[in-house]
């Protein structure tokens, strides 16, 4: 342990070194939504900023200008309607000014009407099982052997070396790029949530209740998220993977799927 | 000292000829405010230190990829576990410990209302807390469900279970029988002259969070029985199978949660609201907004719970509301903050160790209160929802802001307590340590969570390991601090005396009373010359 121990201080060092990966911020992600949510998120994170410049700068100045150690007379007002006025009706317009946007994006990602694709998701206690509903499609989908195997204490594989340690699994979900893609989510045991920052949609797998969310990625490639919803012992262990592909390649996938799995497929419902 | 007709400089002295029980009678059977008061501190530092090691467990796990130590289920009980301890056992407890202290003294009373039931209330916690310690040495582990204990997960703990709901029982009942006193002892107690809109801020965010402690833990009751039958017999509240709705359970514990975040945050404003005016040399900017803006923000926390819930799936017109009344906490609670900052406005400040804590805590809560902002916008609160970004969020909001104040508190009390000056240097350098590690360990975490780190994982890519890296060295270092403080108790009483006002800012009836405060202060009541000078 110490030894795998060492080796990750080591790795980690490496990694600031060579591939630094000081992600600061959310990502833009490859939806209309994911963008929206990024601009909303910009637009408070702005906000907020504006108000901490303004309060924090007259507080700051007041704690270097009015100490008594300067010799500074202690003013008497403890009251100005005026004042309390003001700094009531200037935050209900800001606030104004960030629900409008915020109201309307909500408004977009509640409506899944239209879809091309209807995709049926089931959490278990620790993996994620995916039905296409018009295809005739079913698997489930688990941590990638190469992380199952390096996350243990006394595995000795440093997980600086594992590719996309603990964000890979063996079946990834694929979808065409440009389609509208519907999710259905319900779980079999425990409540849990089924996130790919990408495409910023996280919804809660509820046994006895299916919900129901959407994406529409307009860039073909790899996106991972994990399980967002504390669901025991392996919770950290159930990541997501989708395969955003050509409309043509799904095709390709949803053939080879079909020949091969369709026995095991039914089997599982 | 025999006679009880007493003026007002031999009112203290009254009861000296029957003073404390000796030995351990004087603390188990007491029915004093001051002793059970020093009690609650003692017990809250105690179990801070508790949870606090089970923090610094998580981050030593946390702070390189791979797991470091033992199952991870073990890690899951130390965050539950790590919660329940720091809301109910350290938190909590530090604010009734100094309402029992400092309410009485505010007010001019001569104890709390109901001085057995205080007892009882008090007695009951050492009792809860090693019940839900000793969960940790059962069958099945501590509980390791969160401390929300959503189901059906929660009904997954082993032996532990029906324990963890007992102790949280019990934990409710010494809270509601505090409040109770609170309530009784403000609205009954106070000095003569002294009106509801002249009590101190303080006394003020008390006796709103007492009404909100009534409201909501019979709720938190209720939700924990129905999981306790739901385990045990037979029923189906949240209960797919059964035909009930594990959603509902949700509903029930965050309309008893979300008023608690305030129940933690609302007297920490009571602190910070005495100590920025004493030492500003200025009195409070805006008594009475302050008042209402408390009072609008408890009324709030009561139809705001499901903003903890944007992703359970909820009608568009629920998450509007959701929202929208999510966002307008911010108006209430701007409005302290700039009322904090209008006080400090061209007054004569000096920075004893904790109006240091105070400011920090102006800063830093306005910080945990953006990025609360942030999370009420209900698209992007999808994004943030069960990440880092939270947890550096409550974090923020919890520990530079509660206990930050209730550390405020303590300082600024202490020579009343103790009749002695602490140890300023030792105080600065615990509040620099403290200040500097807080935000070395949380800062990093917003980063974490916007990345796309999820919060409760033993384990995480190793894209996040940097920043991680950085949060527990931060949170080591913020551990160790905290024995700063244990210094600064052990050495209170080495240090210079105290006179009765302690500060020269300080105004209030507290400051009449001799340091240390007399076993029995105010047996008769406060005359209106004194107390009208108090007020001022």
């Amino acid at each position: 342990m110490i030894r795998k121990a060492f080796l990750s201080v080591l790795g980690l060092l490496a990694a600031g070194a060579a591939n630094a990966d000081w992600a600061l911020n959310m990502p833009k992600g490859v939806t209309e939504l994911s963008k929206e949510t990024y601009d909303l998120h910009m637009m408070v994170f702005w906000w907020c900023v504006a108000i901490g410049i303004v309060v924090f700068g007259v507080m700051i100045y007041s704690l270097f200008a009015h100490r008594k150690s300067k010799g500074v007379e202690p003013a008497k007002f403890s009251h100005s309607t005026f004042a309390e006025v003001t700094w009531t009706a200037i935050p209900c317009v800001i606030l104004l000014i960030m629900a409008v946007p915020a109201a309307e994006t909500m408004i977009k990602a509640e409506d899944s009407r239209n879809s091309d694709i209807s995709i049926v998701i089931t959490g278990y206690q620790w993996k994620w099982h995916y039905r296409y509903q018009d295809e005739d499609i079913a698997f489930y989908s688990t941590l990638a052997r190469p992380s199952l195997e390096a996350r243990l204490p006394d595995s000795g594989v440093d997980v600086f070396s594992v590719e996309n340690y603990l964000l890979e699994v063996d079946n990834p979900v694929v979808v065409p790029k440009g389609a509208k893609v519907r999710l259905l989510l319900t779980s079999n045991d425990v409540i849990h949530s089924w996130w790919v920052p990408e495409l910023a949609i996280k919804k809660d797998a509820v046994p006895g209740i299916v919900n129901e969310t959407w994406f529409q990625a307009e860039e073909v490639g790899t996106y991972r998220g994990q399980c967002t919803e504390l669901c025991g012992k392996d919770h950290g262990y159930m990541p997501v993977v989708v395969e955003v592909v050509e409309p043509d390649a799904y095709q390709a996938w949803v053939d080879t799927r079909q020949d091969g799995d369709t026995k095991f497929a039914s089997a599982q419902q | 000292m025999t006679t009880t007709t007493v003026d007002s400089h031999t009112a203290d002295d009254a009861h000296e000829d029957h003073g404390p029980p000796k030995g351990i009678r004087r603390w188990l059977f007491s029915t004093n405010h001051k002793d059970i008061g020093t009690m609650y501190l003692i017990f809250s530092l105690t179990m801070f230190f508790i949870g606090g090691a089970m923090a610094m467990y998580i981050r030593a796990e946390l702070a390189i990829p791979g797991l470091q130590f033992r199952h991870p289920e073990f890690f899951n009980s130390m965050t539950t576990m790590h919660a329940l301890i720091m809301v109910f056992g350290a938190v909590m407890p530090a604010f009734v410990g100094l309402a029992n202290w400092m309410i009485p003294l505010q007010i001019g009373a001569p104890d709390m209302a109901l001085p057995r039931m205080n007892n009882w209330s008090f007695w009951i916690l050492p009792v809860a807390f090693g019940i839900l310690l000793s969960t940790l040495f059962m069958p099945g582990g501590a509980p390791a469900g969160g401390w929300t204990m959503y189901p059906p997960l929660i009904l997954q703990t082993g032996d532990a279970f029906p324990f963890l709901i007992f102790a949280v029982h019990l934990m409710g009942l010494s809270s509601i029988m505090g409040a109770i006193n609170v309530v009784v002892t403000i609205i009954n107690m106070r000095a003569p002259d002294m009106t509801l809109l002249k009590m101190p801020m303080f006394t003020w965010t008390w006796l709103i969070t007492a009404y909100l402690l009534i409201a909501v833990m019979p709720v938190l009751a209720g939700a924990v029985t129905m999981l306790l039958t739901d385990q045990f017999f037979g029923t189906s509240f949240f209960l797919a199978a059964g035909g009930g709705d594990p959603v509902m359970f949700q509903h029930i514990f965050w309309f008893f949660g979300h008023p608690e975040v305030y129940i933690m945050i609302l007297p920490a404003f009571g602190v910070v609201s005495e100590i920025i005016p004493t030492f500003s040399r200025k009195k409070l900017f805006g008594h009475d907004s302050m008042v209402y803006a408390a009072s609008s923000i408890a009324f709030l926390s009561f139809i705001v719970w499901a903003h903890h819930m944007f992703t359970v799936g909820m009608p568009l017109t629920g998450q509007l509301f959701f929202m929208f009344a999510t966002m307008l906490i911010a108006v209430p609670t701007g409005v302290k903050v700039f009322n904090w900052v209008a006080t400090m406005w061209r007054g004569a400040m000096t920075f004893e160790t904790p109006m240091l804590f105070s400011l920090a805590f102006v800063f830093l809560f306005t910080i945990g209160g953006f990025s609360g902002l942030m999370l009420a916008i209900a698209p992007a609160d999808v994004q943030y929802h069960d990440t880092y970004f939270v947890v550096a969020h409550f974090h923020y909001v919890l520990v530079p802001g509660s206990v930050f104040a209730i550390m405020a508190g303590a300082y600024y009390w202490l020579p009343k307590w103790t009749g002695y000056y602490y140890n300023e240097t030792l105080g600065k350098i615990h509040f620099w340590m403290s200040t500097i590690f807080v935000n070395v360990t949380f800062f990093p975490q917003h980063f974490l969570g916007l990345a796309g780190m999820p919060r409760r994982i033993p384990d995480y890519s190793v894209q996040f390991a940097d920043f991680n890296f950085i949060s527990s060295i931060g949170a080591f270092g913020f551990g160790l601090s905290q024995l700063i403080f244990v210094l600064v108790l052990l050495t209170a009483k080495k240090g210079v005396e105290a006179d009765d006002r302690v500060w020269e800012g300080a105004h209030g009836l507290e400051w009449t009373v001799p340091s240390p405060a007399p076993w029995h202060t105010f047996t008769t009541p406060p005359k209106n010359r004194i107390a009208a000078e108090a007020f001022e």
